[in-house]
């Protein structure tokens, strides 16, 4: 099982993780068209969070206990059998938000204008990298099996 | 620099506050920003330029003394690029390096006066001690670059990307932060005017010592670490007060002729039991050569010469711009001086200052060089982009700097990666010089000028390098 660890002492808080997320979960996949014309934006699944000089970028840590999976009524939320990571069925999701409640990271967050879905990190899972990975430009968060 | 104004819903930015270091240009995920001169000009004028007026308008407003950061960027002549290389045509066969062994290996250090073989023991061994010598697995290190000058990460890149490479990096004038006494079988220690860092556990650590006289790019003159850069870890490292300027005074009170430093030298022997070679540096100047030999007779095991080009973190504009020779007749005169003296095997010479890529290295060690130093080819590899605004503190690279929201932009991992690289693509190419010559071994290249030839230069230029013109 891979999982994204997080360097704070490299995160330079430059947010790219979050523009090159919204990017990979848009429906254009281009920068441009993303920011120009997507309407509404994609919101990025990975949150940079900042104090002062400290910084780092946080997505969902696909939990062995996921409080999410557990609160998640209609089974939408599933664990992935092969990559371990939490993913979730658009189709199932009623919309409750109960797992942005209980999500100790905060790091669920409702879709702008589609109020029954909310959005996580999907760890990516058609690529081999995460795109916040690959895309990081100081190997602040890295790739590591656990 | 850059800031969003909400009410016009778009990102401004500060012309006038762009150094050109190239740091937005490399992050913007649209490859939407590029930095130009900007076109302004004063009217044409061959002595009045831009240059020479805005830094009268600088010191009209200030009163000061310019700062600069870097090595000397004045268009005085590059004589590597006067220098071309032989290669071998039918009669004396080249090497493939792919194919065939070569050896890069390099030993800094005293030579014995000569060889001498124990014949009467079953296996053969010599019959004196050879002196303390590093060994280097190519003939690159990495300059004094101190730690205050630079970040901690940069040193730590330094130190890691030296014990990968088998070569060796140089703490300045920093003192040696203890999580990098780790390194320290790749560590040249300095002990400079300042004497900023250096107690027991410093020089015992380390494999060689250093005695810095001077600096390529302000020669004569002292270092000044201002006292914000002094952050509680450089405090105790240098073991200063936090928050006080770091002053190196110009000259070391205690050398006033070779025979203090001579004193000094085996001092720090003394101390390390003779057990590590000690280097002296100095900066190249017009006597260098007669400088040279009296440090080699005061018992050096090493001698680094430090060009004009040589780089800085910060020198006074007039000094790095107007003082010093060039290394490569710097190198020449001394390695010349000292072979006519009968000394030179006394002491090895390292050169330092602007070297840029693998055949400025390669033909410095034709011209006499036992190793070379590189410090901004370092920088550069680690992601400076040469805005030439260390002396400021602000590096946007995280290099030269110790503001703790730019030291986290330079991730070791990636610099020393990067660093490691760089020295073996460099060695490759050497690899690739030597083989055409024909010879397999960097030793051969050594001091040997009929593998140079000038082009473009005077008759007195290439008497004082000491090679024949191209076509002779």
């Amino acid at each position: 099982m891979k999982r994204i660890f997080i360097r704070e002492e490299f995160c330079i808080g430059c947010r790219l993780c979050e523009i090159h997320c919204l990017v990979a979960h848009s429906s254009s996949k281009d920068i441009i068209k993303v920011f120009k014309k997507e309407k509404p934006r994609p919101i990025s699944r990975i949150i940079v969070e900042q104090k002062g000089y400290n910084s780092f970028s946080l997505q969902c840590r696909h939990c062995d206990k996921p409080y999410c999976l557990e609160a998640c009524m209609s089974g939408a939320l599933y664990r992935d059998e092969k990559s371990g990571a939490i993913l979730q069925d658009k189709e199932k999701c009623v919309g409750c938000w109960m797992c942005i409640m209980v999500c100790p990271y905060g790091v669920i967050k409702r879709e702008i204008n589609n109020k029954k879905v909310s959005s996580k990190c999907d760890l990516c899972i058609d690529r081999e990298i995460p795109i916040c990975v690959e895309r990081c430009p100081n190997q602040a968060l890295i790739l590591k099996e656990v | 620099m850059h800031r969003y104004d909400k009410e016009n819903d778009e990102v401004v930015s500060q012309e006038e506050a762009c150094v050109g270091c190239h740091r937005c240009v490399t992050l913007c995920p649209t490859n939407a920003l590029t930095v130009h001169k900007n076109q302004l000009q004063f009217k044409s004028h061959g002595n009045w330029t831009d240059w020479a007026i805005r830094n009268i308008y600088k010191q009209a407003e200030t009163g000061g003394v310019l700062l600069t950061g870097m090595g000397n960027d004045r268009p005085y002549p590059i004589y590597w690029d006067h220098l071309l290389l032989n290669a071998s045509q039918v009669t004396n066969p080249s090497i493939d390096p792919l194919r065939e062994p070569m050896e890069l290996r390099t030993y800094l250090g005293r030579k014995p006066e000569r060889l001498e073989l124990d014949l009467g023991r079953e296996v053969l061994s010599l019959k004196e001690n050879i002196p303390p010598q590093l060994k280097l697995e190519t003939p690159i290190l990495f300059s004094a670059m101190s730690y205050g000058a630079i970040s901690y990460n940069a040193c730590e890149a330094l130190a890691r990307a030296a014990e990968i490479l088998g070569i060796y990096y140089n703490t300045g004038e920093g003192g040696l932060h203890p999580n990098l006494y780790k390194y320290g079988k790749n560590t040249i220690v300095q002990v400079a005017s300042g004497r900023f860092g250096v107690h027991k556990e410093y020089l015992d650590v380390a494999a060689a010592i250093e005695i810095k006289i001077g600096q390529g790019a302000k020669p004569g003159i002292g270092g000044h670490l201002p006292g914000e850069k002094v952050t509680d870890e450089i405090s105790k490292t240098r073991m200063i007060p936090k928050g006080t300027d770091a002053l190196s005074p110009a000259p070391q009170h205690d050398i006033y002729s070779i025979e203090d430093l001579r004193m000094l030298i085996f001092a720090l022997k003394e101390a390390t039991r003779y057990r590590k070679p000690v280097s002296v540096k100095i900066a190249a100047v017009h006597n260098s050569a007669a400088i040279a030999s009296g440090i080699v007779r005061a018992g050096a095991d090493i001698i680094a010469i430090d060009g004009f080009r040589g780089g800085t973190g910060a020198a006074p504009m007039v000094i790095r711009d107007n003082v010093g020779i060039p290394i490569e007749f710097a190198l020449a005169s001394i390695d010349q001086r000292l072979r006519d003296e009968g000394i030179r095997h006394q002491a090895s010479i390292v050169v330092a200052g602007g070297f840029r890529n693998s055949a400025d290295i390669f033909k410095a060690i034709a011209l006499g060089a036992d190793a070379v130093y590189i410090g901004t080819a370092a920088l550069i590899a680690m992601g400076c982009h040469m805005c030439q605004k260390c002396y400021t503190g602000k590096c946007n690279w995280g290099i030269a700097t110790q503001d703790p929201y730019l030291t986290k932009r330079l991730n070791p991992d990636i610099a020393v990666e990067r660093l490691v690289n760089l020295i073996n693509a460099w060695s490759h190419e050497i690899k690739e010089m030597l083989g055409g010559m024909g010879i397999n071994a960097i030793e051969s290249l050594r001091g040997n000028r009929l593998a140079l030839r000038g082009i473009g230069l005077t008759d007195t230029e290439l008497n004082i390098l000491g090679v024949l013109p191209a076509g002779r």
